[in-house]
Order: structure tokens, then C-alpha cells, then sequence
């Protein structure tokens, strides 16, 4: 193999060879593959709004989530500060804005909470009970779970981080799980809007 | 090898290593199997993946033989009508699941980090993951034959065709737990199909050798970049009806349930997204391999090299917006109907520049005619039929008249048999010296290829006039006198002639690797990496990471006086 390296020099030994890094391009590649998939969700949601044959209909129960859409999309701002601060050394105020995230994710899970068990308990729609009730539980469920998926990773990066298990080469893994966070409120937007903006006229 | 000059198969024999086999020394199987259950190796993962397909393929081979024997004659009763059910809904379901898609992620597995110049795939675990997904749902699938029966105790393998239109599936109709089996398998092997995507795309992008810039890289490896993101676009939609279904039959959800307002078309369309692409992801595989056994039985560099890379793009692109072709007969308003019929004849252009580029690298070529380059010609004039009956039934009216005909069976077979099989055979007697160091027998190959090609077409060829004649697919069996007899009579005999191939074919993989020839490092005098290290490669692949400057790496590593790197 010798001979490859032997060969006369071109352009290729003046430019250097970076490609870019896996878990970046396989963040990306998953990002992709899961928009996909909330895609299918959402066309299925916008095909069966007004389709519903029987209450309750989405404008007698939605109401617009303000506050825990603000946690959300806030946390996306708390996550980026905290990047920040992580690149410039800053421990403890990476620590707090990394919880304050955690936080925010929680109380909107909290909401979802909230106001799945008053529309199962109080207003009596399951996913069983008319098309509406199954499009809103699958495509904010499944949003839901990413939610929690991306909890579990902000919680493992805190805690290795408080163990001081984060070292400098770790800094691309709190950036991609940040990417997967974003995703994650991005998608809340599109969900916030179909649902909330859209058919709660229905 | 390590003085630069061209080397064959015979010239150092010195320094060929005879290939390690397990079950030579003692206790050598134990400690094999353990290796198999254990490895991330992307070379070991990928034969496990196409010696796996390979079985699959004979069990869903065996399956089609004896529906082909119900169908051999007129008012048959060889097999019971809902053992035919599961029969054909299970050779088609594993066909594509756990044949087409294992064996092409087999070859993406084993070829795609060699020919980029990479020690393995980015992620190894999650590789590794991605099969035995795939084993596990493979198996999954074909246990319920034992479990299917459920507390109804009704029913018992999957029987509802493999793209298990709604509502057929409802609890009402599907009783017991054969469909659970089937959405549950799909889902699994769909998931271990994304990773594995996910794979070969970070492989591509991040792994490939200093030099290799993306308009460098082997179009086989462009071509499965391709693939892979076709896997990730699709497979999710698949993914998506599947936990609907689930959703349906165990928490009451109205997805496609028609009496409280859900839709039942809604599944073919979802099923379908999922569906075209699939049909994509099968046979850009087959073009990869075309692309790379062509040209080195032609000696001569690929035709068009950009315009191959244009084709595959404009065709995965493209065949995310036709599914609904599928569909014709559901009823869609007329511009729906013109809308997919014209998107469907555009994937025409794109797969015929392609045609005639194979055939502008071998006009004027030196052909050699060995076993791959022998499947490959066939390939040409067999997916030309298959994709001039796709043209017709991409008129919507056409359509109307022969949708689930055997036209439409006898259309997709040439694509998967006469299309991908064929480069899949191509593909193993092309690869097999550099994977087990020893040549797959010519002779043995010939028989197997006339076998095979006079069975296929004798098989398939007929059921194309069947078609026309009205007779639909799926039918348990027929009254005489409609004039189907001769065309089904043709066709059974056909599926002897494609057993005995097969046989042969098998026998060669298992002759040649205990008594075929001593390979070489490069038996083919070919052109991309794989063929620069040793057959079988070691572990690491290669001992020292090479460096491309051309497209054909080897060439100028052959031909340091008059390398490819100056023209480019």
C-alpha cells in the first residue's frame, strides 16, 4: 500500500482532508428520519380535522398553551446560553442554565399532563373516542415522548457534568443533544399551530 | 503487490493468504458462533446479513413453488384456500423485508467502508443493532405460524397481502394475533433499516479516505448514499402505519376505522409513500452494482460519470412523488389521476439515461464475458421489460383495466427478479473471490444462468398475456375454458427450471468455497479499493489508510505512466 502514498503530489496535498464529524452528520441524518415520521403524523391530523362524527370537538376543549409553549421555545434560548457558557469554561452558570432547561422541558410535560387528564377525565375524550381524539393523542403523544427522550439526554449530560465527567472532548455531544433539542421546540411549532392555531376552530 | 506493478490472480501466488475458514481446527465452531453473536465487524455483519436474506429466500421461494403448483391447473385444490392466503401475503412480506432489504444492506454493509477507503462503518454497535433487528423481526414474522392463532384461536401466519389494505386489517376482520405479527415485525425490521441507513450515510459523508472527494467516490457508493436517504424519507411513513394500526387494534383508535369517520384510503396513501420509494430503495442497488461490474468487464471507465450521479438523485427525488399510482382505481379526480401518471412516465428519463449509458461504457469496450458481467447484460434487456411495462401501466385508463391483474405481477417480478436478482447474482459472483478468496466455478455459474433465465421468463413471461386476459392476482384458483390454462400451465413449469438455477447456484457457493479457485488479491484486474487489500480483507480492512486522486484509484496504482488523475 505503499504506493498510494508514493504517488505525485496534486492540489490534495495543499488542501486539508476534514471531513465532517459522525455524530454531527448522524444527528442530522436522525433529525431528518424523525421529521419524516412527525410529517405522516401531521398530514394524518390535517386530513382528519372537521372529520370527527361525534363530540367533543377541538373548539370545545383546546385551549392556546401559552405558558408552557413559552418554557419551550425559552428553553431552546437556556439551552444556547448554557452552550455558551460551557465553551467559555463557565462551569457553574453552564450548570444553571442547564437545569433551568431541564425545568422548562419539565413544567411543559407537566402541562401535557394536566391537560390530558382533564380531557380524558373531565371532558371525557379518549383516543378511542372519535377521530379527533385520536389524531390530537398520537401526534402530541409522539411529540411528547421526544420530549422525554430529550429530557433523559439533558439529564445524563448534567449529571456526568456534576460527577465531572464532561471533559473538553465531550463538547460535541452537548452540542448535537442541543440540535436534538431544537428539533424537538421546532416541532412543537408546527404541532402549536395545526392543532392549537388551526383546528381548535373545528 | 508492493512493487506497483499489475498484479493477477495467478503472478503471486506467494503472496495470496488462503482463507481463514471456521471448523478446520478443534472447538473451532464454538468459539465461531460466539464471534457471529458478538462481532461489529462491518464484513462479518454484512454476510450475516445476505446469508440470512439468502435463507429467507429459499423459505419464500419454497413458498411461491407451491402456489404456483395450486395454480398450474384449472379447479385445483392442492392447498387450502386460507393456507394460500398466508402463503402469498408471507412470500411477498418477507420478499421485500427480509430478502431485498437484508441482502442490499448486506452488499452497502460489506462494500461501501472498502470502497471509501474506511476501517468500518461510523457506528459499529448500532450496525450491529441494524441486523439483528432484522434477524429478530425476520423470525418474528415466520413464528407466527405457531403463534399466530392468538385467544380467538382464529387464523394463524399474516393473511392479509403484504400492503394489508384497511379494512382488512380492523379487529373485526383480522381476528386473533396473525396481523399484530406482521405490523410488529415491520415496525422492528423498519427501525433496524433507519439505523442502518443512518450508517451508511454518516459512512459516506465523514469516513471516506483522504482524496475521495464526493466526485471520486465509486458510483456504487453514490448510489447507495442515495438509497440510504430514500430509507430515511420512507421507511418512517411505514413506520407511522404501523403504530396507527397498532393504535387501532389495541387502544380503539378510529384511524382507519370507516364507521366513526377515519379513512381506509388514508392507509393505502401512507401505505404507499412508504411504498413507491421502496421499490427505489430495491433496485438502485441493483444500478450500483451495474455500475461497478460493467465497466471493468467492458474495460473501459464508466460513461457519464456525473449524469449516472444526476440519475440516481432525479430518480430518488422523483419517486417520492408517485405513489399514488398505486391508487388509480380508488377513484382520484382527474388531476390527481394526471398528476402521478406524469410524474410516474418523468422516472422514465432518468432510468433510461442510465440504460444507455451502460450500454454507451460497453460500445467499443473489450467485453469480457465472466459470470457478473453475463448477469449484468441480462439484467439490461429484462428491467428494459420491466420498465416499459411500468410506462403502460402508468396510463391511468391502461390502469383501470389491469390493476391487480397478473400483468401488474408479471410487471413487478421482472423488476425484482429480472432487475434486482440478477444484479444480486451478478453482485455475488463478482464479490464472492474478494469476501471468501477463492473464485465461484464458471461452469457451475453458466448452468445456474440458463436455468434461471429460460425458468424466469418462462415463468413470467406468460403471465404478462394472463394478465391481459383478465385473470386477477391473488386468485385461489380458476374455472377452465377462460383461456388461462396454457399461460398458469407455462408459468408452473417455469418455477422448475428457476428451482433447479437456484439449487445450482447454491451448490456453487458451497463448492467454491471448500474447491474453487485460489482468487488473488484482484482476480478482475478492477479499478476501486476493495481490490487493493487482501481477499479475504483483514479486520482493519487496510494497513495503512490509502490516498485517492482519481477515480479509479487502482488504475493509477497499475499505471503509474498514464494515470486517470492527469485527465480528470
Amino acid at each position: 500500500m505503499d504506493t498510494f502514498i508514493n504517488q505525485p503530489v496534486s492540489i490534495d496535498e495543499i488542501t486539508p482532508w476534514r471531513p465532517p464529524s459522525i455524530r454531527k452528520v448522524g444527528m442530522l441524518t436522525l433529525i431528518t428520519t424523525e421529521s419524516a415520521l412527525f410529517a405522516i403524523f401531521v398530514v394524518a391530523y390535517i386530513f382528519y380535522i372537521g372529520k370527527s362524527l361525534n363530540g367533543p370537538y377541538p373548539h370545545e376543549l383546546l385551549e392556546i398553551p401559552w405558558s408552557a409553549s413559552f418554557a419551550l421555545f425559552g428553553s431552546s434560548a437556556t439551552i444556547t446560553f448554557a452552550e455558551f457558557a460551557l465553551k467559555k469554561g463557565n462551569r457553574p452558570l453552564f450548570h444553571l442554565w442547564w437545569f433551568i432547561t431541564i425545568a422548562m422541558g419539565i413544567y411543559f410535560l407537566g402541562f401535557t399532563a394536566y391537560e390530558w387528564h382533564e380531557f380524558i377525565f373531565e371532558k371525557h375524550l379518549t383516543i378511542s373516542t372519535n377521530v379527533f381524539g385520536t389524531t390530537f393523542y398520537s401526534l402530541v403523544g409522539l411529540h411528547a415522548s421526544h420530549v422525554v427522550v430529550g429530557l433523559l439526554l439533558l439529564g445524563t449530560i448534567l449529571i456526568s457534568s456534576l460527577r465531572n465527567k464532561l471533559d473538553h472532548e465531550h463538547h460535541e455531544h452537548v452540542e448535537i443533544i442541543s440540535w436534538y433539542w431544537h428539533f424537538v421546540d421546532a416541532v412543537w411549532a408546527v404541532v402549536l399551530t395545526v392543532v392549537y392555531f388551526i383546528s381548535a376552530h373545528y | 503487490m508492493a512493487n506497483g506493478t499489475t498484479t493477477t490472480a495467478t503472478d503471486d501466488d506467494d503472496f495470496v493468504i488462503t482463507p481463514t475458514r471456521p471448523g478446520e481446527e478443534k472447538g473451532a465452531w464454538s468459539a465461531w458462533i460466539q464471534d457471529l453473536l458478538f462481532t461489529v465487524d462491518h464484513k462479518k455483519l454484512g454476510l450475516m446479513y445476505i446469508g440470512s436474506g439468502l435463507l429467507f429466500f429459499v423459505v419464500a421461494g419454497l413458498m411461491a413453488t407451491l402456489i404456483r403448483a395450486q395454480l398450474a391447473f384449472p379447479n385445483s385444490h392442492l392447498i387450502a384456500p386460507d393456507v394460500y392466503n398466508r402463503f402469498f401475503t408471507m412470500h411477498g412480506t418477507a420478499m421485500v423485508f427480509m430478502v431485498g432489504m437484508p441482502i442490499i444492506f448486506g452488499m452497502a454493509n460489506y462494500l461501501v467502508p472498502i470502497m471509501i477507503g474506511a476501517r468500518d462503518m461510523a457506528f459499529p454497535r448500532l450496525n450491529a443493532f441494524g441486523f439483528w433487528m432484522f434477524f429478530f423481526s425476520g423470525w418474528f414474522l415466520y413464528f407466527s405460524y405457531f403463534a399466530g392463532p392468538g385467544l380467538y384461536n382464529a387464523g394463524s401466519a399474516p393473511d392479509i397481502g403484504w400492503f394489508a389494505y384497511s379494512p382488512l386489517t380492523a379487529k373485526a376482520f383480522s381476528r386473533g394475533h396473525s396481523s399484530d405479527y406482521w405490523t410488529l415485525s415491520l415496525l422492528s425490521s423498519g427501525i433496524g433499516s433507519m439505523a442502518t441507513a443512518l450508517n451508511i450515510i454518516v459512512t459516506t459523508i465523514s469516513l471516506r479516505c483522504k482524496g475521495m472527494t464526493l466526485g471520486r467516490m465509486p458510483l456504487f457508493v453514490w448510489t447507495f448514499l442515495v438509497v440510504a436517504f430514500l430509507v430515511i424519507l420512507a421507511l418512517p411513513p411505514l413506520s407511522a402505519c404501523q403504530i396507527m394500526l397498532i393504535l387501532d387494534r389495541y387502544l380503539g383508535a378510529k384511524f382507519f376505522d370507516t364507521q366513526s369517520g377515519g379513512s381506509a384510503v388514508l392507509w393505502q396513501h401512507f401505505f404507499w409513500i412508504f411504498g413507491h420509494p421502496e421499490v427505489y430503495i430495491l433496485i438502485l442497488p441493483g444500478f450500483a452494482a451495474m455500475n461497478e461490474i460493467v465497466p471493468v468487464f467492458s474495460r473501459k471507465p464508466i460513461f457519464g460519470y456525473p449524469i449516472m450521479v444526476g440519475a440516481n438523485v432525479m430518480i430518488a427525488f422523483i419517486s417520492l412523488g408517485v405513489w399514488a399510482h398505486h391508487m388509480f382505481t380508488v377513484g382520484m379526480t382527474s388531476l390527481g389521476n394526471s398528476f402521478f401518471a406524469i410524474s410516474t412516465m418523468l422516472v422514465a428519463i432518468p432510468t433510461g439515461i442510465k440504460i444507455f449509458n451502460w450500454i454507451g461504457t460497453m460500445y467499443g469496450g473489450k467485453i469480457r464475458f465472466e459470470m457478473p458481467m453475463i448477469f449484468c447484460i441480462a439484467f439490461l434487456f429484462q428491467f428494459l421489460i420491466a420498465g416499459l411495462t411500468g410506462v403502460m401501466l402508468s396510463v391511468a385508463p391502461f390502469d383501470w383495466q389491469l390493476s391487480d391483474s397478473y400483468f401488474v405481477v408479471a410487471h413487478f417480478h421482472y423488476v425484482l427478479i429480472g432487475g434486482l436478482l440478477y444484479t444480486i447474482f451478478a453482485s455475488i459472483y463478482y464479490w464472492y473471490p474478494k469476501a471468501f478468496g477463492r473464485m465461484m466455478s464458471h461452469k457451475i455459474g453458466l448452468w445456474h444462468f440458463w436455468l434461471f433465465t429460460i425458468g424466469f421468463h418462462l415463468t413470467f413471461g406468460p403471465q404478462h398475456i394472463a394478465g391481459f386476459l383478465g385473470m386477477p392476482r391473488r386468485i385461489y384458483t380458476y374455472e377452465a375454458g377462460r383461456g388461462w390454462e396454457i399461460w398458469n400451465l407455462m408459468s408452473s413449469i417455469g418455477v422448475i427450471f428457476q428451482l433447479a438455477g437456484v439449487l445450482l447456484f447454491v451448490w456453487n457457493l458451497i463448492y467454491s468455497y471448500r474447491k474453487g479457485k485460489i482468487a488473488g488479491d484482484d482476480p478482475w484486474d478492477a479499478w476501486t479499493l476493495e481490490w487493493a487489500t487482501t481477499s479475504p480483507p483483514p479486520d482493519y480492512n487496510f494497513e495503512k489508510i490509502p490516498e485517492v486522486r482519481s477515480r479509479r484509484p487502482l488504475w493509477d496504482l497499475k499505471h503509474p505512466d498514464d494515470p486517470d488523475w492527469k485527465y480528470e
